[in-house]
């Protein structure tokens, strides 16, 4: 059984379908890319699949004993945390929300989660400097470091690199890689980079009228990734 | 200054300044508390919105002659908060003008039934009262001081159990559903604190002025400090001293109570400003 499974997805707001007819599967070990055009219902994918909106119809089926949360999440930032007052170390602990419950302290077992993540992030020197001063870089691996608190199976990313310069943005490209490779997380992510999601995907999704799913070689051979390759998927 | 001081030593004797005293450094405590998480998650005009509900919850409480008004006035505030509070995807008005309406609306009909059905011969003076804060935290009765007591236990107490959950669902409520945690209830919990902290503070500093007490905290203490533990525990310093300091001096002055304690956070703010900019770039 797959990690996650959807059936004749549609997906929208009041009613309204954004996209429909999304069948896909992410196994164990995937890295798998979600592109598309700007407003073509990616983010919208991702928080139905994070359960903060209910799909319009179809199913959504989690597996190989994945609990719902159990998903890491970093999500396209939103403009209250740009000044939130937060310490780095605040922030990740907060990963660890899920495993509370209703104990009101975190304790050494979460910590100790939170410290060894910060490390694997490379974050331990800042972990006392306030998120808000931190570079944009800086701030999505405090970020990741967060969610791979919250998960050891499977990571959903948002544009992660949407505002990184070209250089920030190849170690966060190799920071995933490596948490999928090394570590053997699933990866789904939405970018607007066409050339790095052929790169480093094994699987794409490409929402659109047309949904394709299918092996990145399959992608590629496909006339749906043609015009879309062409513009680059630059149009952000 | 001896004269100052000896005018204290004289008033502090008495029980109702002590009363005032312990009742406006336990509602000023826990108004800050929840401060950073209103200003925020941008609701801090829920303070004021809420209080103008409160404003006429009280005028309902005594067109019905309730002697004992604060379970209503509790009551109706709590279920406005909840009601503001829940900001779900689907929220048709959003919530900006829906607190300006309720809060609008709750004020004209307070006033409009305090004129119809009031025996008093001073309504506006009453009405003013309720607005601006009245000498009334100056004829706190025992009782009613314990149940503030009460009331601000059970605020700090919730407060400090829920500490980490607040700061989660402050900082990424998207993030704290996704992973599970039952934020709609803690949103919930949020909502009827504030509910209940609005109808302490109504006495203190009346209603017109409770987002005073919310809001200058937080902001000063965000001014200096960068991590949500330090803002919280300076905003609620910041608060204590600010209301034990008004008092003080509006009992010493003789100004009203409320306009004198907020006028003792703008200076705070002032200074935690200036602070803030002298600071800029030198903190670790
Ligand atoms: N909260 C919302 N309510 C109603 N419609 C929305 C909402 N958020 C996004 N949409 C609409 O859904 C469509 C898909 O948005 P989104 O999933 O954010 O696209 P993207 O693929 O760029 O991430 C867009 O047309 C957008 O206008
Ligand atoms: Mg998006």
């Amino acid at each position: 059984m797959a990690l996650l499974t959807c059936r004749d997805l549609s997906l929208g707001y009041d009613g309204h379908v954004v996209v429909g007819g999304l069948n896909f599967e992410v196994n164990a070990g995937d890295y798998l890319c979600v592109v598309g055009e700007n407003g073509s219902g990616k983010s919208t994918l991702m928080k139905t699949l994070l359960g903060l909106l209910s799909p319009l119809s179809g199913e959504i089926l989690t597996g190989d004993g994945l609990k719902r949360n159990e998903i890491g999440y970093l999500p396209q930032q939103t403009e209250v945390q740009k000044d939130f007052p937060a310490s780095v170390w605040e922030i990740v602990l907060s990963g660890c929300g899920n495993r509370m419950g209703l104990r009101p302290f975190y304790g050494k077992d979460e910590k100790k989660r939170a410290l060894e993540n910060a490390e694997r992030m490379g974050i331990t020197p800042y972990l006392k400097r306030c998120y808000r001063e931190l570079s944009g870089g800086q701030q999505q691996r405090v970020l990741l470091a967060r969610a791979l608190c919250a998960t050891t199976k499977m990571l959903l990313l948002d544009e992660p690199v949407a505002g990184l310069d070209p250089v920030v943005t190849a170690e966060m490209y190799d920071l995933i890689e490596e948490l999928n490779k090394k570590d053997g997380i699933t990866v789904m992510m939405i970018s607007h980079d066409i050339s790095a999601a052929v790169r480093y995907a094994d699987h794409i999704l490409h929402v659109a009228d047309h949904v394709f799913f299918g092996t990145t070689d399959e992608y590629l051979g496909n006339d749906i990734s043609s015009g879309f390759l062409k513009k680059g998927g630059d149009e952000q | 200054m001896n004269e100052i001081i000896d005018k204290l030593t004289t008033y502090l004797q008495f029980d109702f300044v002590r009363y005032a005293l312990i009742v406006g450094v336990l509602v000023a405590l826990c108004s800050s508390l929840l401060g950073v998480t209103l200003v925020l998650k941008r609701f801090s005009f829920i303070g004021d919105g809420l209080s103008h509900v409160a404003f006429g919850a009280m005028a309902i409480a005594a067109v019905l002659r309730l002697t004992n008004d604060m379970p209503l006035v509790l009551i109706l505030t709590t279920l406005c908060a909840i009601l503001l509070l829940r900001k779900g995807q689907n929220a048709k008005i959003k919530g900006d003008a829906a607190i300006a309406m309720i809060s609008v609306g709750a004020l004209a009909v307070g006033y409009l039934l305090m004129n119809i059905f009031s025996k008093s011969s001073n309504v506006s003076g009453d009405v003013c009262t309720t607005l601006f804060g009245s000498m009334s935290i100056l004829t706190l009765t025992k009782s009613e001081v314990w149940l503030s007591i009460v009331l601000s236990a059970a605020v700090l107490i919730v407060f400090i159990l829920f500490y980490n959950k607040i700061f989660s669902v402050t900082f990424d409520e998207n993030f704290s559903t996704a992973t599970g945690m039952k934020t709609g209830l803690y949103n919930l919990l949020i909502a009827v604190v504030i509910a209940v902290i609005i109808v302490l503070a109504m006495n203190l500093v009346g209603s017109l002025l409770i987002s005073a007490l919310v809001v200058f905290p937080a902001l000063s203490a965000m001014r200096v400090f960068r991590s949500f533990r330090s803002v919280t525990i300076c905003s609620a310093v910041f608060s204590v001293t600010c209301a034990f300091l008004g008092i003080l001096i509006a009992i010493v002055a003789g100004t009203p109570v409320g306009s004198t304690i907020v006028a003792t956070d703008i200076v705070g703010f002032g200074s935690f400003t200036l602070i803030g900019f002298v600071t800029k770039g030198k903190r670790v």
